[in-house]
């Protein structure tokens, strides 16, 4: 589990976080979501250690992030898989080098140890293969997957995924917005997804934070967002006349959650 | 140590911008005269190190103090950025193994791809040596081997050295820059800063370790190639014979110019590499800005690596 507290960061004097707290939880899809320049992505990047918030904590299962010594956050780094907007694959490596890079780098695995739980990971993200492709060779959709074949290698404990829908069509969006919550929980990860995408929103969120003007507006989970009062939330969530649609028709049909019937 | 710098840029600009001063340009352009904001906008982003300036030729004589003043603290403050990146450069590798597999493979890069480049180049450049030498050199006083002891001193001393190592700053110190810039830009870097891996030990000491080891090696190809282009001028023309260019190349040797040559070639290759990954290593925005850090790398190399000729030159050859 992750734990904020009162998070707030400043950029020459303009505040873009106002004392944000929030929960992460473990075997979930925990989502952020708001508009551009909300101040998500500096939360996301303030979660994973690029930026150093000027004020608050953020305890990863109790160990505060904030004021961790060097060596510490060193290692806590190896308990973290993150996947990049644009995927951030190492273009001089095919997708089994990618794959590899973590384990070659951390851990003491011999080379068939390795290939094993490398060929696993791409296994698990049905690229089987693409093992000898380069990241140039493949599409957007098929680099999001090695994405996170690369992040679970290490089986991480925290997996972080900035708009891992973005550039994407819908269909491989969905795709990667069900691989990304099957291995949640599959793994017992906890998991957080910063997105602007609504299939998303609607689809995977169990535990969503809405983030308005640097602050934290609202936090529910995708069932809850049908009937939420919040001005802000219904006019970004249901900004299209088609969301609008399904929301009224929920409401007026009484239609449960498809994840309520789980 | 940017906020720093940052603050002393806004703080003279608007110092300017208060006293009203008119603002003149010297440099490439001597005599035009421009607004405060033409200034700005033709030097924005602002250059935040003495190197840079000098690229953009443009030295603003209004207001010298306060400019000599942002000068000397943006140097300082961009120096002392390179220092803390070549601290963190030169960090133990997390894994040797891997260091070393990515140093053979930047010998192979850095080093062994510049070979062609390196022949072609200083056998044109060897042979116009010795025929300038010839035209330049011919008086019934001078012995007529006097070409082939002058060709090769030129390129003990200065071409196999700090002029081959100016052409390498061109072709290896953009390639290093703009290859470690997109990995900024395309979050590769960001990625391994997640993973904990040290990103600037990971990419760069590898590149230094290699392009320094591989230098005296591209050097002494230089140095062969070289005179054997002065050798095809005596052997394929009629401006001197080759017996007098080849007894030349061997009258009066000092041994010392080859290790003073290769000694220079170090340092030179040390800078080509480390100062080219930091211009790469700290791009921010998108393609455009690669561009611009490939440029300022290769441009700064080379300012630098002249910069020490003076200096080693002064040191080792008196």
């Amino acid at each position: 589990m992750i734990e904020v507290k009162n998070i707030v960061k400043s950029f020459d004097g303009r505040t873009v976080l106002h004392d944000v707290s929030a929960t992460f939880y473990t075997g979930k899809t925990n989502l952020i979501i708001g508009q551009s320049g909300s101040g998500k992505t500096v939360l996301m990047k303030s979660l994973v250690g690029l930026l150093q918030p000027d004020g608050g904590s953020i305890l990863f299962d109790g160990r505060n992030l904030v004021t961790m010594p060097a060596h510490e956050v060193k290692d806590l780094r190896k308990e973290i898989g993150m996947l990049f907007q644009g995927s951030a694959l190492f273009d001089s490596e095919t997708v089994l080098g990618n794959v590899m890079f973590p384990l070659v780098m951390f851990t003491d695995m011999s080379r068939e140890e390795m290939l094993e739980r490398a060929h696993f990971c791409i296994n698990r993200v049905n690229l089987t293969g693409a093992e000898n492709k380069y990241p140039s060779e493949i599409s957007g959709g098929m680099q999001k997957r090695v994405a996170i074949a690369r992040a679970i290698a290490l089986n991480p404990k925290y997996l972080f995924c900035d708009e891992p829908n973005s550039g994407l069509d819908p269909k491989t969006s969905i795709l990667i917005d069900e691989l990304l919550s099957d291995i949640t929980h599959e793994y017992e990860i906890t998991t957080v997804i910063n997105t602007h995408d609504m299939n998303s929103v609607l689809g995977i969120g169990e535990n969503i934070i809405f983030i308005n003007k640097g602050h934290r507006e609202w936090v529910g989970d995708m069932t809850q967002i049908y009937t939420t009062a919040n001005e802000a939330l219904n006019d970004f969530v249901f900004a299209t006349e088609l969301f609008q649609q399904v929301k009224n028709y929920v409401k007026a049909t009484g239609l449960t959650h498809p994840a309520d019937r789980r | 140590m940017q906020l720093f710098s940052n603050i002393f840029c806004n703080k003279f600009k608007v110092g300017l911008q208060f006293n009203n001063l008119p603002t003149t340009i010297v440099g490439q352009s001597p005599d035009n005269n421009i607004t405060i904001d033409d200034f700005f906008a033709k030097t924005a982003p602002l250059p935040t190190n003495i190197i840079s300036f000098f690229c953009c030729n443009f030295v603003v004589i209004s207001d010298k103090s306060n400019y000599i003043f942002m000068l000397i603290t943006n140097s300082l403050a961009t120096f002392g950025r390179y220092c803390l990146f070549i601290k963190r450069v030169f960090a133990l590798p997390d894994r040797w193994g891997v260091f070393g597999r990515r140093t053979i493979s930047e010998v192979s890069k850095l080093g062994i791809d510049s070979i062609p480049l390196v022949i072609v180049i200083s056998l044109f450049i060897g042979a116009v040596i010795a025929i300038q030498m010839q035209l330049n050199i011919s008086s019934p006083l001078i012995p007529a081997y006097s070409v082939g002891l002058a060709t090769r001193d030129i390129v003990l001393l200065e071409f196999s050295n700090s002029i081959l190592c100016l052409i390498l700053a061109g072709k290896v110190g953009s390639n290093i820059a703009s290859e470690i810039g997109t990995m900024r830009v395309t979050e590769q870097i960001d990625a391994l800063e997640i993973m904990g891996v040290n990103s600037c030990n990971f990419l760069v000491l590898p590149k230094i370790i290699a392009f320094v080891l591989f230098m005296p090696a591209l050097v002494i190809i230089c140095i062969g190639t070289s005179l054997i282009g002065g050798y095809l001028v005596a052997l394929l023309t009629d401006i001197i014979t080759v017996s007098r260019y080849v007894y030349g190349l061997q009258a009066l040797f000092i041994e010392w110019y080859v290790w003073y040559g290769l000694i220079k070639s170090l340092f030179f290759a040390f800078i080509i590499a480390s100062v080219a990954s930091f211009f790469g290593y700290y791009v921010k925005g998108g393609a455009l800005d690669v561009g611009k850090a490939s440029t300022n790398g290769v441009v700064s190399s080379s300012i630098l690596i002249l910069l020490f000729d003076v200096l080693l030159t002064k040191l080792l050859l008196q």
